[in-house]
């Protein structure tokens, strides 16, 4: 029976590998996510079905119950949420996953009494599944508004350091002089809790999606050293495979960005830069237009490029945009779609959200490969997004975006952009573009601007 | 000393699929397009799910009458479930749309 499960175990750790590979082409992505949860599934069944040792029914009847609540939420949440809200739902799922790895550590603490080694792994279990659950908690109020500033306690890089500093050498000092006391280990828990927040909090909402993979692959980490203590060949392969392409993952967006990790976590959008961010004036005037003038616009134009952008997806606009592309497309416009890698709230977010709509796969093009496009355009329509399209990341070096690579925009001939108002982005700085001579601001909440835009087009 | 030259001894084969495992998942990611950044993280976040089979194998370790194990291991199980059952289905509603269309 051993044997058995450990080639379920075998065929477990391979399916994951093969999962993480075929989910980085658009092809097989989906099979690739299948794959790997068939082989959750039967690590899962493995685990329970072949255990060595005689277990009474009521434990496995628990393990049941826990299975079975566990299954219906996750399932039901996950299906009935809106794809906006996807990135909150990583995080929480991922939070999830560090406390269960946490209460792990809690509970074996008392059992390794002895073993120094396996005391270290719990001990780092724990902190590192704490810090992944109570930081995921942070992120997730983050992205859906509840914890809208960035807070900063003063110094706070410093404070978190020693902080830090202070909780591994508390833990080291647990470990070293072998003391089993439950009040100890439950103080590291709520100290791991409380430095998972500070370290969260003062990064700002924009960054999250970075936060979020960041803290996904320590919940790898702490899966893995789970594995470590147990021997659980599964726990480990999954675990170190999430801890590597997690962080790997957490680089690449960073590169999307532009920014370095550090600068990340440790705050360029800090607050000494918020505050001299406003040494730079903008100046000039907004042109506001209408529906009606926008439409004759788009109506003699030849080429269009869309740049949508969050707000196109809090207004739930999807599906008008994809009409407006339609329309145009009939009347002869060739129309593309130019994706931020950061457009949304998370890389290729916007893609999921407008793939939603039936936006054919080819009109989403990359930023790399639309910037050159910009100049030979008639029209650049920017709907609900604002940082992006934002030339002081190229010609600012007092912003806090500059270096940030953008769509250039300002290249087109006519620019128009729909916003609510003129609040500034998710990064809370101006943006000179909206001043440009050369554009348009067309007011109102997404849907609405566009459901006249697109009847307004419908009589030419 | 002696017991971490012990450890790496009675380790090696962990020790060895750490490593391998570390390169692998680099080189898995490599060459990721940003359009699928997303669905891969969430992917990936299914995947650390597996320490819901760690969560399982302390209950079933876990002595019958030990109320306060059992009933962190029940917690632990069921969140551990979230993050495994939540993942999975969630990356699959994001890829299907990628799909639907050709």
């Amino acid at each position: 029976m051993d044997f058995i499960l450990t080639l379920i175990y075998l065929i477990a750790s391979i399916t994951y590998i093969l999962g993480l590979k075929m989910l980085g082409h658009p092809k097989t992505a989906r099979r690739g996510n299948l794959i790997a949860a068939f082989g959750m599934g039967i690590a899962i069944i493995g685990t329970i079905f072949i255990y060595p040792k005689e277990v009474p029914m009521h434990i496995y009847t628990l393990i049941g119950i826990a299975i079975l609540i566990g299954t219906v939420i996750g399932w039901l949440v996950a299906k009935k949420v809106a794809m906006t809200k996807m990135p909150e739902l990583v995080s929480i799922f991922n939070g999830m996953g560090g406390a269960s790895a946490a209460l792990i550590a809690l509970i074996e603490f008392h059992h390794y009494q002895g073993q120094t080694l396996s005391i270290v792994t719990i001990l780092a279990g724990l902190i590192i599944g704490s810090v992944s659950f109570s930081g995921s908690m942070i992120a997730w109020g983050k992205l859906n508004g509840t914890l809208k500033k960035p807070i900063r306690i003063p110094k706070y890089n410093i404070i978190n350091n020693l902080f830090f500093i202070a909780l591994v050498a508390f833990a080291g000092f647990i470990a070293y002089q072998g003391i089993d006391s439950q009040l100890y280990l439950y103080v590291l828990f709520v100290g791991a809790l409380a430095y998972g927040i500070l370290f969260v909090l003062p990064i700002g909402g924009a960054d999250m999606p970075v936060v979020i993979s960041l803290l996904n692959s320590f919940t790898g980490l702490a899966a893995a050293l789970g594995g470590f203590l147990y021997g659980n060949m599964v726990m480990l392969t999954g675990g170190i495979l999430v801890g590597s392409a997690g962080t790997i993952l957490t680089f690449a967006m960073c590169d999307a960005m532009n920014r370095s990790l550090s600068s990340v976590i440790f705050g360029a959008f800090g607050a000494g830069t918020i505050s001299n961010e406003s040494s730079r004036e903008i100046k000039g005037n907004i042109t506001e237009t209408t529906p009606s003038d926008v439409a004759i616009l788009m109506n003699y134009a030849n080429k269009v490029i869309i740049v949508p952008g969050y707000g196109l997806a809090v207004a739930q606009a999807q599906h008008i945009i994809h009409e407006l592309e339609e329309l145009l497309v009939k009347k002869g416009v060739e129309v593309k779609y130019a994706i931020h890698p950061v457009a949304g709230r998370m890389p290729g977010h916007m893609n999921v959200l407008l793939a939603e709509t039936n936006v054919s796969y080819d009109r989403l093009i990359e930023m790399e490969d639309v910037n050159p496009e910009f100049p030979n355009t008639d029209v650049v329509f920017v709907v609900g997004a604002n940082d992006v399209v934002n030339p002081a990341a190229h010609n600012d070096p007092s912003s806090p975006i500059y270096g940030m690579p953008i769509l250039e925009a300002e290249n087109a001939k006519y620019i128009v952009v729909n916003k609510r108002s003129m609040k500034p982005g998710y990064a809370g700085i101006e943006n000179e573009l909206f001043y440009n001579q050369k554009t348009s601001m067309l007011f109102g909440d997404a849907k609405d601007a566009l459901g006249k835009l697109v009847a307004e087009l419908k009589n030419m | 000393m002696t017991e971490i030259i012990e450890f790496i001894t009675e380790h090696l084969q962990m020790i060895y699929i750490v490593i391998l495992m570390i390169f692998v998942g680099v080189e898995i990611i490599g060459h990721v397009p940003a359009v699928l950044h997303t669905p891969l993280m969430s992917g990936a976040n299914a995947i650390h799910g597996v320490v819901v089979i760690g969560a399982i194998l302390v209950m079933l370790g876990s002595e019958p009458d030990n109320i306060l194990a059992l009933s962190l291991g029940f917690v632990a199980v069921l969140l551990g479930t979230l993050n495994v059952v939540g993942g999975f289905v969630v990356t699959d509603r994001m890829l299907e749309m990628f799909k639907k269309k050709k």
